[in-house]
Order: C-alpha cells, then structure tokens, then sequence
C-alpha cells in the first residue's frame, strides 16, 4: 500500500518545527507502524537525508517508550494498544496519515516526533514507591488481601507511563498516569503505610511540573493502551481529600 | 490566589461550589413554575416577597453569591492553566471518544455568566438596588409586596428576550449534562454499581431543569 505521511521535523528542541510531506510505497499491510516508520528512514539514509526521529524500544507493547500521535490519536487509530503494536492494515491505500509529537509543555520536543517524558520519571521520585522495611518474602497467605483489591491494584500497576493520557487530554492532564501509580499502592496494605504522604507529594510534583488539571473528559482512558480506568482518578480525588483533612 | 492551591484542591471547591448551584436551580425552577399555575400571580409574588425578605434566605444570598464567585473564579483559573500547558497544539483535533459537552465548559460557561449578568440587571437589582418594581395589586387591594410577576410577565412577551431566554437555558442544560457527573467524579465517588446511575442522573436533572424554565417563557408568550 502506498500512504501520504506528513511528519512533524523538528531539528531541536528550541528549533522551529514544521510538518514535511513523504510519500511512501509498497508498504505491506502486514508491517508494524514502526516497521513502515523504519522503511521510511533507509529510504531517507539512502537519500542522504535526516531520518526521523522517533521513540521505541520493545516493540512488544510493554515498555511505555512508543509515542506518536497518529490523526489525533495517541498510539494512532485502534484501541488498547501501542504503536509498536499498530498495524498498517488499520490504513486504507492512498491515505495522509499526520504524524505529531506529544504535545505537552512538561513533555519537550527533543527532536522531531521524540519528546522528553522525564516529567513522569520526576512524579514516581516524588512518592511512587514503596520505602517501608517490608521484610522478606512472606507466604502468601501471611497477609491477607481482598481479591478485588488485588485485581485493581494489577489493573492500575498495567500502566506503562506512556504519556498517552497526556497527550489525549484537551487539558494535558496526567491525572490517569498519576492515579494509577498512587492507586497501585494505595489499594495494598504495604503501600498504605505511606498512602497520604504519596499523593499528597505525586500531586504537589505533578503540579508543579505544569501539567493541566483534569476536567473529567475522560479521553485518557478513551486512548489508553493499557485500559487504565479512570476511577483511578475518583480514587486519587478521595486519597488526597482524605490526606488534606486528616 | 487560587492559583496557589492544588489542581485537586481547585477540583473539589469547584465541585461542590457546582452541586450547590444545582440545588439552587431546583429551588429557583420550583418558584418560577409557580407563574404557570397562577395567572393572578399571587403564589409567586409571595414566595418572592417571602425570599427577598426572609432573614435566613438574605444570609443565604451571600452564600450563594460566594458559590458563583468561587465557581467561576476556579473555572477560569483552572481553564488558564490548562491552556499554559499545552501552548502548541495538534494538527488534526483530537477525535477521542469523550463526552461532547466536557470540551465546551469554559464556553458554556461563560456563556452562563453573561446571562447571569443580563438577569441580575433585570431582576435582581431592579428588586435589591434601584426599587423600581411596581407594587403588587391583587383584585385592587394593594398588598404591600413588589410585584415581581409582572417584571417576568413582561420581558417574556419581547420575543427577542425569549429567544434569548432559551438559548441560553439550552447552553445551560449542555454545562449541567457534563456537570453532574464530574461533580461525583471529581469528589472521588465513583462506584461500579452507582456510577452509571449517576450518569443516567446527571441526563435527567439536565434535561429536566433545562425543559422546565423553557416551557415559562413560552407558556407566557404564547398565552398572554
């Protein structure tokens, strides 16, 4: 198949940027986005031209490095999953498909469809984790933990940190990615000891970063790759209700 | 100064600022529907001696102001925020499957407060500040209370106010359908069993509210 691409280049991150129009052929209806994004590059490196630049890594879905916002959607048109996982089947012949960055102002471009997502990393340092003396391994029925609670937690532990969320929102919020590392935690009993004090500091952080604030559009969890829900935003809310009054 | 609180902390205000502004348009729609069952106009005018008098409802009036105050001083601060934090956007508008209305609260909203501002100059202050309402007269015995029937009576028999009139209710209806469930949401109640009744909720109250101050004009345009 053949597709019309119009690709954001962007030579720094202080550089101007601009969409820039390749044609592209033959391309199977078996290839990955990526794969098509790396056809694109050899013929861009033969031509003695600049590739793209562009974030992945695993290639499998799990690792949260792909990005790509793909004719308005993050991880580009199918749902719940990557764009490593994307197909070109999901694109008929002749079409333009816009490539963009994720456009966010604590998410710098760092050069053309790569931004810097440090900002999460920033968020998880300020309470993401578990720091309490829990011991060794205990047998698994030393601590008993509901069911449901242990399915939510695993369901929220599936983020991937992606950023999508950010990118989806109108607002770039990162309320989903936030609340679904705070209810991970918040919802077992060795990341309750310090359940307050976390979300306090991950909110504090995630403001300061200059995400914007969530207006319950729920287009995150719309184009989510991983499904994360966003009662894990009604559960930050009650958390950190919780925590500023207590 | 409300820049300085948490997005969270700005959410929950503008939550519960909201709820009660939900539950006053309850109060205030069940006042109104008093027109269509009196054509004397003595129940409303009443009532609304009764709320421009009745010493609790007077505190109650600041409240209530404080609530628009903080609604829409939080709405605009958390807007202006979020525009900061996208300062380039998309080529292609997103196409994620969101609530329609959810994108246009800053719009509607303002939209809202022009009204509010037009339907203050019209009623309130002509009531609170300029004392300029007639007195109401009930089979020629004066009753000593301002005839505020007449006021609303009149301004619905311009059909430009009454176009306006339900315009602006409908603008009203598309803020509140997005409005009731995020309340919930942003208060961190969200329920697998409530959560889509509360949605269903949010439709109703909506449609309902919006339906019952549009029939008032109308019934008074097209009957008088």
């Amino acid at each position: 198949m053949d597709l019309k691409l119009k690709i954001w280049r962007q030579p720094g991150p202080d550089a101007e940027g601009k969409f820039v129009h390749y044609p592209v052929h033959n391309i199977s209806k078996d290839a990955s986005f990526l794969e098509m994004m790396d056809i694109l590059n050899e013929e861009l490196v033969a031509n003695g031209e600049e590739p793209v630049a562009f974030d992945h890594d695993c290639r499998e879905g799990i690792c949260g490095m792909c990005s790509l916002y793909i004719n308005g959607h993050p991880h580009g048109p199918d749902d719940s999953i990557t764009t490593c996982q994307l197909h070109m089947r999901k694109f008929k012949d002749g079409e333009t498909v816009v490539i963009e960055p994720w456009r966010a102002k604590p998410f710098p471009i760092i050069k053309d469809l790569m931004v810097d997502r440090t900002a999460f990393d920033e968020i998880i340092q300020a309470g993401g984790y578990v720091s309490i003396n829990t011991g060794g391994v205990p047998d698994a029925n030393a601590i008993p933990i509901k069911k449901e609670n242990a399915d939510l937690a695993m369901d929220a532990a599936a983020c991937i940190g992606c950023g999508a969320c950010v990118a989806a929102c109108k607002n770039a919020s990162a309320m989903l990615f936030v609340s679904a590392k705070v209810s991970q935690f918040a919802l077992l009993p060795q990341g309750k000891v310090e359940a307050k004090r976390r979300v306090e500091n991950m909110v504090a952080k995630m403001d300061d970063l200059g995400f914007g604030n969530c207006t319950n559009t729920y287009a995150c969890e719309a184009e989510c790759p991983k499904d994360i829900s966003v009662a894990n935003i009604a559960r930050m809310n009650r958390e950190f209700f919780v925590a500023k009054i207590s | 100064m409300s820049v300085m609180y948490s997005s969270i902390t700005k959410k929950i205000w503008m939550s519960l600022m909201g709820l009660f502004l939900m539950i006053f348009l309850v109060v205030h729609l069940g006042i109104n529907l008093l027109l269509l069952f009196d054509p004397t106009r003595e129940l409303f005018n009443v009532v609304a001696h009764f709320m421009g008098t009745n010493p609790i409802i007077q505190i109650f009036q600041w409240v209530l102001f404080a609530g628009f105050a903080i609604h829409i001083v939080l709405g605009i601060t958390l807007q202006i925020q979020n525009w900061i934090a996208r300062p380039k956007g998309y080529k292609v508008k997103a196409s994620s499957e969101d609530t329609f209305f959810s994108r246009y609260m800053i719009h509607t909203g303002i939209i809202i407060m022009i009204f509010l501002i037009i339907h203050f100059a019209n009623f309130f202050f002509k009531a609170k500040i300029f004392h300029s309402i007639p007195e109401f007269i009930l089979n020629g015995v004066p009753t000593g209370m301002e005839d505020m029937g007449i006021l609303v009576v009149q301004l619905f028999q311009l059909p430009e106010y009454v176009i306006g009139y339900i315009v602006a209710l409908l603008i009203l209806g598309f803020h509140l359908d997005h409005a009731f469930q995020s309340a919930f949401q942003s208060l961190g109640l969200s329920h697998k069993k409530y959560t889509p009744f509360i949605k269903g909720l949010g439709h109703i109250y909506s449609i309902v509210i919006t339906l019952g101050y549009i029939i008032i004009p109308l019934f008074i345009y097209f009957t008088k």
